[in-house]
């Protein structure tokens, strides 16, 4: 179900996906957006109530000039949950929404009752450099984001309209969303969570996909040494977008840490 | 009608092959293909064709900032400008610009820009440009989706700084300090001409029309294809009831003048290519940052009604043909040139003389020929209006001469200068 809900006492008018029923579960979408609808997040929904914000600056959520950097997302997230009366939620979060989770779990530790980062980003390791997402080529991003860029999968995520104005229109919201993107992630994606970090206390796990060329699984290590309670699980045959490659291995990794 | 001798000092030497090879001619290019030794070279040879251009009469020597880039080698112009105010006399220093986002605090650019005005004796334009998003968002790191914001307050903060007449404290948003005091100040009053040259950002039109600032559109798609950005600023500037003064509208337009037409397709066509095939071989990842442009110029870009305009694999007569370059004997020139000038409504023309791989001596008389042959007919263009964006320098008289070099110690140091004898403070 889609919904727009105002946020922050009208600040921010959010368009909100939810899936499912049962207990709470925050979503937080990468730098690609959220895919309407989207299959993983549907079949969490089978056992979690699943909400899905999309950021302002994505899709029909407004507000994005109130947000200039990581601690302004982290606590939009937190008045998102106010106003929508969760004290706290399992928090999942992907790429870029990984990075957000993790600054969302440091600045009040009892907003997340478990915590979920997928390939996220937040850290920079200088001898595993990330590409430079933002000035690759179009033609190289299928091999960034996919274990298999020939993939049906990578190729329709790829597809461009035919139509010059809807193409226009996709070319627009593309820029829109890299643009608040950059809030985060630009020139290189560390904002500091290195230094708060240690104070994430909820249980967490790093789901990566065995051949993530965007942000290698090494960066896993890095989460680990600073978040004390935190495991690993990594996908085989999948990529950067390792949530929609093995979508079934994905949601049986979540449910298994959220449930166990 | 008023003429700059523009200059964006290319590196002359880049391999036959680079297009092929390499990446791009800005950002990674890399470093290795650069020989410091040529480039002392190549600098001194460039100062001496602004030089050149001072003593022929062009009323403006041009240089801009560019960084991590084959074709213009000038991170800091303000080094070149420093050089120029001591050889020249007669030119003003037209500097576009200072990417004022990019220096913290941005009261630098205010002072280094004072420095140049005295230096010069008023001769200074100050040109403030956000940068391209290559110089801005790739070289210098900057965030796309602030930069324009940062650039604002950068340019209210060095106005405010040229113009307070005392000590204040400025709070903003990027820059903080608590005694903004500029010493020096600018010679010219209230502060030197500003300038603000762009790529076609449309919010960019009305921030010059609304503080009254000249608008140089700097790039080198030539008068034609250009049309579509000053179309765009003259409607601006009618929409907002502003006079239509040509000397408000700046125009880059790459040019050579040879005796004849035949001679200029033989003598500058090599340059052409090299400056189009090899220095303008950009990776098109690093043009446009997401960010960098707003939503409004993008759809105004993508609802342009007009062609774009194509960059590389152009041969001589589609370079002449497509207004990418103004060639040819000087009546050619004279003719195709003032048409142009007449359809974009300019007053200040960025003469592009020295384009590519052109040596100092193609250079020198590409350069004379414009001068002489060329120029005087196109003074009396725009005679109605008044050019309001030129500077004001010190008369001839009030200036400073820089002493003869070799002259005997004591006559250089031990009396002080004419000028300030009347003004020594008695201990």
């Amino acid at each position: 179900m889609k919904t727009q809900q105002s946020i922050g006492g009208g600040r921010f008018s959010v368009e909100l996906f939810t899936y499912g029923s049962g207990e709470p579960l925050l979503f937080l979408h990468g730098a690609g957006g959220l895919f309407e609808p989207d299959p993983a997040l549907e079949l969490l929904g089978r056992d979690f109530r699943v909400i899905a914000p999309h950021l302002p600056g994505f899709g029909e959520s407004t507000g994005a000039e109130k947000i200039d950097n990581v601690i302004d997302a982290a606590l939009f997230f937190h008045q998102l949950m106010d106003d929508l009366h969760l004290d706290s939620a399992y928090i999942v979060g992907h790429s870029m929404g990984g990075m957000l989770a993790a600054e969302v779990a440091a600045l009040d530790v009892h907003r997340a009752r478990k915590l979920v980062l997928v390939a996220p980003a937040g850290f920079w390791l200088e001898e595993h450099p990330i590409p430079d997402f933002f000035a690759a080529d179009p033609r190289e991003l299928p091999g960034l984001i996919f274990h298999d860029p020939n993939s049906p999968l990578a190729q329709a995520m790829m597809q461009m309209p035919e139509d010059r104005e809807q193409m226009a229109a996709m070319y627009v919201e593309r820029v829109k969303r890299m643009t608040m993107a950059g809030k985060f992630l630009w020139p290189i994606p560390d904002r500091g969570l290195k230094k708060r970090a240690y104070r994430i206390s909820a249980p967490t796990l790093l789901v990566w996909g065995a051949s993530d060329r965007l942000i290698p699984p090494v960066y896993a290590g890095a989460f680990k040494s600073h978040i004390r309670n935190c495991s690993e699980v990594v996908i085989a045959e999948a990529g950067h977008a390792v949530l929609h490659e093995q979508t079934q291995q994905f949601c049986d990794a979540v449910k298994r840490f959220l449930q166990q | 009608m008023k003429f700059t001798w523009f200059h964006l000092m290319p590196y002359r030497f880049l391999p036959e092959d680079f297009k092929q090879k390499y990446h791009s001619v800005w950002v990674d290019i890399p470093r290795s293909l650069y020989d410091p030794k040529i480039g002392h070279q190549l600098y001194n040879e460039y100062l001496d064709s602004l030089e050149f251009a001072d003593q022929v009469g062009f009323d403006g020597l041009g240089v801009n900032e560019h960084h991590q880039n084959g074709y213009g080698m000038m991170p800091s112009p303000n080094i070149m400008a420093a050089a120029l105010a001591r050889r020249t006399s007669r030119a003003n220093l037209v500097v576009l610009g200072n990417s004022i986002a990019l220096y913290n605090p941005p009261i630098r650019v205010a002072e280094e820009f004072a420095m140049l005005d005295v230096l010069s004796g008023g001769r200074l334009v100050a040109g403030f440009p956000v940068g391209t998003s290559m110089d801005t968002n790739f070289c210098y790191g900057e965030q796309p989706a602030l930069l324009r914001e940062k650039y604002y307050e950068a340019h209210d903060l060095i106005i405010k700084a040229w113009t307070a007449r005392d000590i204040f404290s400025f709070n903003g948003k990027f820059t903080q300090l608590r005694y903004v005091n500029l010493w020096p100040r600018p010679l010219q009053q209230p502060h030197p001409p500003v300038w603000i040259p762009g790529g076609g950002s449309i919010e960019t039109w009305e921030f010059c029309a609304r503080h009254d600032y000249q608008y140089s559109f700097l790039s080198f798609i030539g008068h034609m294809h250009g049309r579509r950005i000053t179309d765009g600023y003259w409607e601006t500037m009618n929409r907002l009831n502003k006079e239509p003064n040509p000397y408000s509208l700046g125009f880059v337009q790459t040019m050579a003048v040879a005796p004849t037409d035949a001679e200029a397709e033989r003598i500058f066509s090599p340059y052409m290519d090299y400056f189009y095939n090899r220095c303008l071989h950009i990776y098109s990842g690093f043009a446009d940052a997401p960010g960098y442009r707003t939503i409004d110029t993008i759809k105004y870009g993508l609802l342009a009604q007009y062609g774009r305009p194509q960059m590389s694999g152009l041969s001589w007569k589609e370079f002449v043909d497509g207004g990418y370059i103004i060639a040819g004997s000087p009546k050619t020139v004279r003719e195709r040139l003032t048409e142009a000038l007449k359809t974009l409504r300019c007053g200040h023309l960025m003469a592009l003389l020295q384009f590519g791989s052109m040596p100092a001596e193609v250079t020198r008389m590409s350069t004379e020929l414009f001068a002489r042959e060329v120029m005087p007919h196109l003074r009396g263009l725009w005679s109605e209006y008044q050019d309001r964006w030129s500077p004001h320098p010190l008369p001839p008289a009030e200036r400073a001469q820089p002493a003869p070099i070799g002259g005997a110690s004591a006559e250089r140091t031990g009396t002080p200068r004419q000028t300030l004898a009347g003004r020594e403070v008695s201990k």
